[in-house]
């Protein structure tokens, strides 16, 4: 296997040496359908440097990687830029073969990497806007708190004009292209937006603070090298501005309904306020998540402007489908939403009154009363649903004027 | 009022600012804050702030 393995030049003095992970399907709750990558990047300075590790089991085709530039005992730094175990899962094991000089993370990242592996390797805190001198090259390092975790920071090596940006700007798909610009722009901006909204969305604020902060720092990006996905060398601008516009979370001429069913009352319901919303001119998106994941879910509702969600009421509860879905989107904060809930129910409905109050918890503007209709809607029932659907169509045009 | 920084995330409570979105009123010392009370972009406990 060792030839199988080689690295991919990203510039004259930089390679990318991580792995592609085909089979991965559930990345902690999200879905992979397109498997992912762990992005290592080798430095050949002066003193050679590798940045990020790979998940523990890709510790061989890493290796194989860098064997195909330089032999690995000859790494004098390791970078840990983000401590989650798909970057960090084989460090140990690496710092034991390679013996490397010095292992640096950010203050943070050194407590999270004892408290992951409790082992007793020495890992040096670097500062944020700290420099290290790689001999004929530099980094520098940037702080970059909750983006996705309190220890993640970036790393800009001004030589190559290259800035190290671990998960910002990631996405999960498996490829042996290995630059934007080998993929379709659509497959990139769907797999960007998908990875944001699942992973990056609930620090939206801090992300809009952070391209601040890069942009005052006058660094020249001409390379933005990942930890997940494709490195980005041609479209730079289009990504920071697409991460703009998700973090800035103005509400959009989208509704998305979201529902589960167990005897299709509920879908009927569903139905009928997505074709009223349609109708009056609003994009909508509908999912069942008697299919769906709560990760398309996520997706759909980045760009929305409304979110409405339906339950039936099984045993005094909403659907166990639906309480995934809201814990999920309840946790990844997305704003400026109005909303309302919907549902069929036999003798009690909670559910539909549960999922009202998510919404409110959720700081969901409810745009109109939660709808619930006894067992199976008929024509007045159905039409009630249109009325809501309008009504919601209504409310989100209101909000778009006025915002 | 002392500004509060969570250790975790960097947040800065600012009492001039409060933290509407948890239902603080501005003008809020952070000694008054609720001991349920988080960090808003974290969510990391009261007793990971420390003065700025």
């Amino acid at each position: 296997m060792e030839n199988v393995y080689s690295a991919v030049k990203v510039t004259n003095n930089v390679y990318w040496v991580g792995a592609i992970d085909w089979g991965i399907r559930d990345f902690h709750g999200y879905t992979t359908p397109e498997g992912s990558t762990y992005n290592a990047y080798l430095i050949m300075a002066d003193e050679v440097t590798l940045i990020d590790t790979v998940k523990a089991p890709f510790k061989d085709e890493m290796l194989s990687r860098i064997r195909s530039v330089i032999d690995p005992a000859k790494i004098k730094y390791i970078i840990s830029n983000h401590a989650e175990m798909d970057h960090s899962g084989c460090l140990n094991e690496v710092i034991d073969l390679i013996k490397p000089d010095k292992v640096f993370a950010s203050a943070i990242g050194v407590k999270t990497l004892k408290e992951l592996y409790h082992d007793q390797h020495e890992i040096v805190p670097v500062k944020n806007g700290e420099t290290l001198s790689l001999g004929n090259m530099n980094l520098t390092f940037m702080e970059t708190r909750m983006i996705h975790w309190p220890d993640s920071m970036f790393t800009y090596l001004a030589e190559e004009e290259l800035l190290f940006s671990q998960d910002a700007f990631g996405m999960h798909l498996a490829t042996l292209e290995r630059f934007d610009d080998e993929l379709p722009q659509h497959t990139l901006e769907f797999e960007a937006a998908t990875y944001y909204a699942n992973i990056v969305l609930p620090y939206s604020a801090i992300v809009l603070k952070t391209l601040e902060k890069v942009a005052a720092t006058g660094w020249k990006i001409k390379i933005i090298a990942p930890d997940h996905g494709p490195i980005w060398r041609k479209n730079l601008g289009w990504i920071i501005e697409l991460y703009k516009k998700w973090a800035a979370q103005k509400p959009a001429n989208k509704a998305v309904v979201i529902y589960a069913t167990m005897w299709h009352s509920t879908e009927k319901m569903a139905r009928a306020i997505s074709e009223a919303l349609a109708e009056a001119g609003v994009r909508t998106s509908i999912l069942s998540m008697n299919h769906f994941h709560r990760s398309q879910a996520a997706y759909e509702v980045l760009e929305a402007g409304a979110l409405v969600v339906g339950t039936s009421t099984l045993n005094n509860n909403m659907l166990p489908q639906m309480a995934d879905t809201m814990t999920y989107l309840k946790g990844l904060k997305p704003a400026n939403l109005i909303g309302a809930a919907f549902g069929s129910f036999g003798w009690s409905g909670e559910g539909v009154r549960d999922l009202e109050t998510i919404l409110k918890e959720m700081k969901v503007e409810i745009a109109a009363p939660a709808l619930s209709i006894r067992n199976v809607p008929n024509k007045g029932a159905l039409e009630i649903c249109q009325e809501l659907g309008k009504t919601i169509a209504a409310e989100l045009k209101n909000k778009l004027a006025s915002s | 009022m002392k500004k509060y920084v969570c250790s975790i995330c960097g947040y800065v409570y600012d009492p001039a600012k409060g933290d509407p979105d948890g239902g603080i009123a501005k003008g809020t010392a952070f000694e008054d804050l609720p001991a349920e009370w988080v960090c808003p972009v974290c969510g990391a406990a009261k007793d990971e702030f420390a003065p700025e």
